[in-house]
């Protein structure tokens, strides 16, 4: 195996099958190579959030909301010729003070702080009482103090977006070789990246383009370009296939905590949302356990309860599986994006932690701006590769 | 071991018991009765309202005539059952398990029972599901012995009210005295099929025939497996004499292809099909009541994945086995399985499977010395060793080749639960360069139904290998830590206590 390529993106999740649609496009040639299997990571393991609400004003929320309207037009673009990826402009549901011996008056009034502040950056909310909370999710606990509703938030499939991207970049002249693992990169004498090597041979490359998501830090590791993503584990439960119960995405505010915390113990919060396919996702749950995949059952014990709090009917649904995954986590929760400043030629598309779905569009959109040599259309200053320069020495005094 | 406890039962209350068994079956109730004798205390968990399992279920319905069980099986039922250190917990469904107390962090209900009454921790943790709502059993050594399923190949029709499975259909007569249908026809491959056919006829059903798809002069291939097991001559001798006694043609080389929907019945047409199982003319069609399928058996091996215990595939019939020594023991210490989750070899070497693993299990516990268990288990060995040899030779008789995938077409559903045809399906590996099971599960939904694969999975990583030209490890079908579906209510009760 060989070639030579425009971009060779690393990575075969949302991120990069999204990286090569947007580049291949372009009219750039493109290679994708996945150590494993498609969809094989982080996004055959997530919920397909694509969401505002969680976000508060700044770089992440304007990504996210660039974002949003690529998605839309993604999906009316895949879905003519590759298939169905499940949007649901569904909304979300934010909600406070559920349960006995929760205190409504200050979660109420934490979110409706939060709530001016998103409106102010352009984000649509709607202040809800418990009435308003109930008219829209009939079936939730009549036992909390309100919540916020999100209008722009959505939802799709994962695992067929990232397919019907990659057939798409595809047609369009990309080529993607799966189990294909990149064991170093190439540099020429000036130190410039010029191609990847893997078990099959080198791949030369103008740009290369980092979307190894929680295994992404190692990928930086053998640019010599340490970059601290590492692996957040988070379990989620499907219920059977039931008649509709859940109609939008519903959160407990202490998602909003949990998201925004780097503690790496094992932290839970409820989130709640159907599928087309009948089944109900239950998550969230965060660990910073490195790549350890064995079953935590107090984690999973802890979404059903949260469910079942929030929706009481949920306790007689039967649980029908779990899984986990590892979402990419960034120390400052904003995603890396970007010319690395350390290593021409090398571009990162990683960091998003649990938003990966929701900012793909934008983060592939602002990388083929940048390998293109154009000015991006977001500044990319606070997603900097090299901005890590504290936690890079603290992690290499410690080794 | 807390000896010197004035009581057993309250010994074994506070959580000291010595061996959890899952399936009470015959492997099951032979383990159970194994390591009863040698002093241990037992627990058999089963999901049936009754003991026995499949091959030995007994009526839960009254005025239904229990099955006449011969042999040493049969002793096997009135030996457990009467047993003073056997606790059985029917109609409990163990729906996870994991090893008990391997992270310091995590603390259960029933290891914190053991370390105040001073016993050793607990090797396993079984997550029940019982008529009283959500418990946990937790014991230093399990054998699991939960059997199998019916295997089935998809066909057209084959989703269709009326087409069972022919281990469904035995269970419905023998277990409430229900018929499938008045008028039946039984199909596939495998000496279960004489079986089924026979016991539907006797409880009233008129058997329209028995659809066999291997040639069966291949038996004449294996004199010394046969020769070796004087017995299932005998045994296939009266299954035969039953077929002639209800004048139920038995058609060889031949499969039921197509079901159709016919009036108020249905119409199945038999074609003749060759040694690989392509289909060739059709030799009759049958107006009946209902279809009894069965193509051999899949081993329920979840369980043991879940805590860890290493696969393989056996090589006799390419189903997935948790791998074995020779008494039983998996690669994880205390975990021991026994029956068709080790090889699909029928109820005699599934008894001698169970007792070996009793045995192995109370020399764990301390119960047995090396020299007993040596002693104790030649015999046994001996036994399974040439039933081993008969279950090779009938794997190899009754096969199934992938000709099969013939009878497709593109409409015909391969995920019942999902509705996910074969045509939708070789569409997307194609389309989208699917190559692995867990991207043909997550892209087209195949086996992510109430089910979750235990029906079609073999039958999907089959065309996703044809489609994709690369083998599948049908370990990716087996992986779930949630065994069995169950409330949302039982998995949030089931924590530390608070």
């Amino acid at each position: 195996m060989a070639g030579s390529f425009d971009v060779v993106v690393v990575g075969a999740g949302i991120v990069g099958a999204a990286c090569a649609y947007a580049c291949a496009r372009r009219g750039l040639t493109v290679a994708v190579l996945e150590r494993a299997g498609l969809v094989a990571g982080a996004t055959g393991s997530g919920e397909g959030n694509l969401l505002v609400s969680d976000k508060l004003p700044g770089p992440e929320l304007e990504l996210a909301l660039f974002s949003n309207g690529l998605w839309r037009r993604w999906a009316t673009e895949l879905g003519d010729r590759y298939g169905d990826i499940e949007l649901e402009a569904k909304g979300g549901l934010v909600v406070t003070g559920v349960g006995p011996g929760a205190d409504g008056a200050a979660g109420l009034a934490g979110l409706r702080a939060t709530a001016r502040a998103q409106a102010a950056a352009g984000v649509l909310v709607e202040s809800l009482d418990p009435a308003g909370v109930r008219e829209r999710e009939p079936a939730i606990t009549p036992e909390l103090a309100g919540g916020l509703f999100y209008p722009q938030d959505m939802q799709l499939m994962p695992a067929k977006a990232t397919a019907a991207l990659l057939a798409a970049a595809r047609a369009d002249g990309a080529e993607v070789r799966l189990r294909t693992e990149v064991t170093g990169l190439s540099r020429d004498a000036g130190g410039r990246v010029v191609g990847v090597r893997t078990g099959a041979g080198p791949v030369a490359a103008g740009h290369v383009v980092n979307a190894a998501g929680a295994w992404a830090g190692a990928l930086a590791g053998l640019a010599g370009a340490d970059t601290p993503v590492a692996p957040r584990r988070g379990f989620i439960l499907v219920t059977e296939p039931v008649p509709p119960l859940v109609r939008h995405k519903v959160y407990s505010a202490d998602y909003l905590d949990n998201v925004a915390s780097g503690d790496a113990g094992l932290q839970s919060s409820t989130v709640v949302e159907g599928t087309p396919a009948g089944t109900i996702l239950i998550g969230a749950t965060r660990e910073l356990v490195d790549f350890d995949h064995r079953y935590n059952a107090e984690a999973v014990r802890r979404l059903a309860e949260g469910a079942v709090r929030l929706f009481p009917p949920l306790a007689a649904v039967r649980a029908m599986r779990v899984y986990h995954g590892f979402r990419p986590f960034s120390p400052d929760h904003l995603p890396v994006i970007g010319a690395d400043s350390r290593v021409p030629g090398l571009v990162h598309a990683h960091g998003h932690e649990g938003a990966g779905i929701g900012l793909a569009p934008a983060t592939a959109h602002l990388v083929a701006q940048v390998v293109s040599g154009e000015r991006p259309d977001l500044a990319l200053g606070p997603f900097d590769p090299a901005r890590f320069r504290t936690e890079v020495e603290a992690a290499r005094a410690a080794a | 071991m807390s000896s010197g406890a004035p009581d057993r039962r309250s010994e074994h209350r506070r959580g000291a018991a010595r061996l959890a068994v899952v399936g009470a079956g015959p492997a099951g109730l032979a383990a159970a009765v194994a390591a009863a004798e040698t002093g241990a205390e037992v627990t058999v968990v089963d999901l049936g309202q009754r003991p026995g399992g499949q091959y030995l279920r007994q009526p839960t319905v009254a005025g239904v005539r229990p099955d006449p069980h011969p042999g040493r099986a049969g002793d096997l039922l009135r030996q457990a059952g009467g047993h003073p250190r056997i606790t059985f917990r029917s109609g409990h469904q163990v729906w996870s398990a994991e090893p008990a107390g391997d992270d310091p962090s995590e603390t259960w209900p029933s290891s914190r029972r053991h370390s105040s009454s001073g016993g050793p921790a607990g090797a396993v943790t079984l997550r029940l599901f019982g008529p009283a709502g959500p418990d946990t059993l937790t014991a230093p050594v399990v054998v699991l012995a939960p059997g199998g399923y019916d295997r089935v190949v998809p066909f057209p029709g084959w989703d269709l009210p009326g087409v069972v499975t022919a281990g469904g259909a035995q269970a419905l007569a023998k277990g409430q005295g229900v018929l499938v249908g008045r008028r039946v026809l039984v199909a596939g491959t495998g000496p279960f099929l004489l079986v089924v056919a026979a016991g539907l006829a006797s409880a009233g059903a008129q058997v329209a025939g028995v659809v066999e798809a291997a040639p069966l002069h291949r038996w004449s291939r294996h004199p010394l497996a046969v020769a070796g097991q004087p017995g299932k001559l005998a045994e296939a001798a009266r299954h035969f004499a039953a077929l002639r006694r209800h004048r139920i043609p038995l058609w060889r080389a031949q499969a039921v292809t197509e079901v159709v929907e016919d009036g108020a019945g249905l119409r199945a047409t038999v074609r003749r099909v060759d040694a690989d199982w392509r289909p060739g003319e059709v030799t009759r069609t049958v107006p009946v009541d209902a279809v009894c399928v069965g193509y051999g058996f899949t081993p329920s091996v979840e369980l043991a994945v879940a805590l860890g215990c290493a696969t393989r595939i056996d090589p006799a019939d390419g189903s997935l086995v948790v791998t074995v020594d020779e008494l039983g023991r998996s690669s994880v210490p205390g975990v021991l399985v026994a029956g068709e989750a080790t090889g699909v070899g029928g109820a005699g070497l599934a008894v001698d499977e169970g007792r070996l693993a009793g045995l192995a299990a109370a020399h764990r516990l301390g119960l047995l010395d090396d020299a007993g268990l040596g002693r104790a288990a030649a015999p046994v060995l001996r036994r399974a060793a040439r039933q081993r040899r008969f279950a090779a030779a009938m794997h190899r008789v009754h096969r199934v080749p992938d000709g099969w995938t013939e009878w497709l077409r593109p409409d015909t559903v391969v995920c019942r639960c999902e509705e996910v045809t074969a045509g939708r399906l070789r569409a997307d590996v194609t389309g989208y360069g699917l190559d692995d099971i867990r991207a043909l599960k997550l892209v087209t939904r195949v086996g992510m139904g109430l089910c979750q694969g235990r029906v079609c999975g073999r039958a999907a990583a089959c065309l996703l290998a044809a489609a994709s030209g690369r083998d599948q490890p049908l370990e990716d079908f087996a992986k779930r830590q949630i065994v069995m579906p169950v409330p949302l209510g039982a998995v949030a009760e089931e924590g530390p206590p608070q």
